[in-house]
């Protein structure tokens, strides 16, 4: 079985001789459907740069980016767009829902870009709203919703359709601990659907709502954690 | 955790035996915080012994049932209000490891940095994943989980100022794996 995403030997380099800053180094990574990882690491350590080149938003300067087996390099841009449109789900800090459209048609933005007609578009987006338990307020404009609710709208709009690939920079931003560790629910519960997920954050209490986490240093992977153990050992370690 | 006083607080709802109090103690605490059963008669035996609760009935510890006496709840009353120690111990054990391999010629300290924050890290998966398979509305088990995360979190962010103030000192030993080149610069470059 393919894997959602897969990165081999990535590396990113910005600039060229003495102001050469090597973002990324030898990075591989793979992420499968129904995972959620977390990429943990301090400012400078190329966590955001990763998230960037999975999501095909930045070209590595050598190495092989695959998503759901198609490899990035290999097909042509526009197809690299298509690919990102159907695929790969964003979601940013600060939500980024365009406040002139409905929850629903924040939604189904996407899939009409991508050409899916109207009807079937909204029949989608509503599937997805409704995964996120805000269907009802379909209809409403972001600056109609509370905070909490337009979480949820952000991430309907980055699953809806057939992405297999969730990627967050940073997706719980200036929340508080309870509100953020709403927005990991949700992510989590989008990847026992069947979505694999990747969510960078620089936050413990956050990253440990994942599978499994990575550790980025200075552009390498240093380390990460095994696949956690059931809650019986902490019991037994008490 | 002081058990005495949370077996006062479960013994202020009416007089229990000791077995249902070690059950309801670890239903309440999500099950995070075992206590076995003798622990909860020993417990049970010192509290009566200070006049803080009654039994009644003899014979076997396990036929006895406890009421928390008026001392008793007077002393859970001044309790509750009592800050707890907030004054670390004296000597913490990672702390010591990390000053110990900064002492040690060739030792890769952000090495051992890490592998403390992996541990850690793990740990708190394991407290997540109670929290994540409970139903949403278990108060009692979301702080008790929330108490050891926030507890484990700042652990972490202590390994990460530690990690940062390490890298601000000459390397003796090189930061990145072998045969990969350092990075020529270490500016922020991912945001």
């Amino acid at each position: 079985m393919t894997s959602a995403l897969e990165l081999r030997h990535v590396s990113k380099i910005y600039g060229s001789g003495p102001s050469e800053v090597r973002a990324l180094s030898e990075v591989d990574l793979t992420v499968e459907r129904g995972e959620l990882v977390a990429v943990m690491g301090p400012s400078g350590s190329g966590k955001s740069t990763l998230l960037t080149i999975a999501g095909s938003l930045e070209e590595p300067t050598s190495g092989e980016v695959l998503v759901e087996g198609t490899e990035l390099t290999d097909i042509s841009r526009s197809d690299r767009a298509k690919l990102r449109r159907r695929s790969i789900g964003f979601v940013f800090q600060d939500f980024n829902l365009l406040p002139g459209l409905t929850a629903l048609e924040n939604v189904t933005l996407p899939l009409e870009l991508d050409g899916t007609r109207a009807r079937p578009a909204q029949e989608t987006g509503l599937d997805a709203l409704e995964a996120l338990d805000v269907a009802e307020h379909a209809d409403r404009f972001p600056d109609e919703l509370s905070g909490g609710e337009r979480q949820r709208v952000a991430l309907a709009r980055a699953i809806v359709g057939k992405r297999g690939l969730l990627l967050a920079d940073e997706p719980t931003g200036a929340l508080d601990s309870l509100n953020g560790e709403a927005v990991m629910r949700l992510l989590r519960a989008a990847t026992r659907r069947g979505v694999a997920g990747v969510v960078v954050t620089h936050e413990a209490y956050l990253a440990s709502w994942a599978d499994r986490v990575v550790f980025l240093r200075d552009g390498h992977v240093v380390d990460q954690t095994l696949a956690p153990s059931g809650p019986e050992s902490l019991l037994a370690a008490g | 955790m002081s058990v005495p006083h949370a077996l006062l607080a479960l013994l202020s709802e009416g007089p229990k035996y000791g077995l249902r109090l070690q059950n309801e103690f670890e239903s309440r605490t999500g099950e995070v915080w075992p206590l076995n059963v003798g622990q909860v008669y020993t417990t049970l035996q010192r509290l009566e012994r200070d006049g803080l609760v009654a039994s009644e009935g003899d014979g076997e510890r396990s036929r006895k049932r406890y009421a928390i006496t008026a001392a008793g709840a007077e002393e859970l009353a001044g309790w509750l209000r009592t800050p707890p120690e907030l004054v670390p111990p004296p000597r913490d054990e990672l702390v010591i490891k990390v000053l110990v391999a900064l002492q040690i010629p060739g030792i890769d300290v952000r090495e051992i940095l890490q592998a403390h924050r992996r541990h850690v890290i793990e740990v708190m998966q394991r407290y997540t994943k109670i929290k994540a398979e409970a139903a949403e509305d278990d108060v009692p088990l979301a702080l008790v989980a929330d108490a050891e995360l926030f507890r484990l979190e700042a652990i972490v962010r202590w390994l990460d100022a530690a990690d940062a103030r390490l890298k601000q000192l000459p390397s003796p030993t090189p930061a990145a794996p072998a045969g990969v080149p350092e990075p020529t610069r270490s500016t922020e470059v991912s945001r």
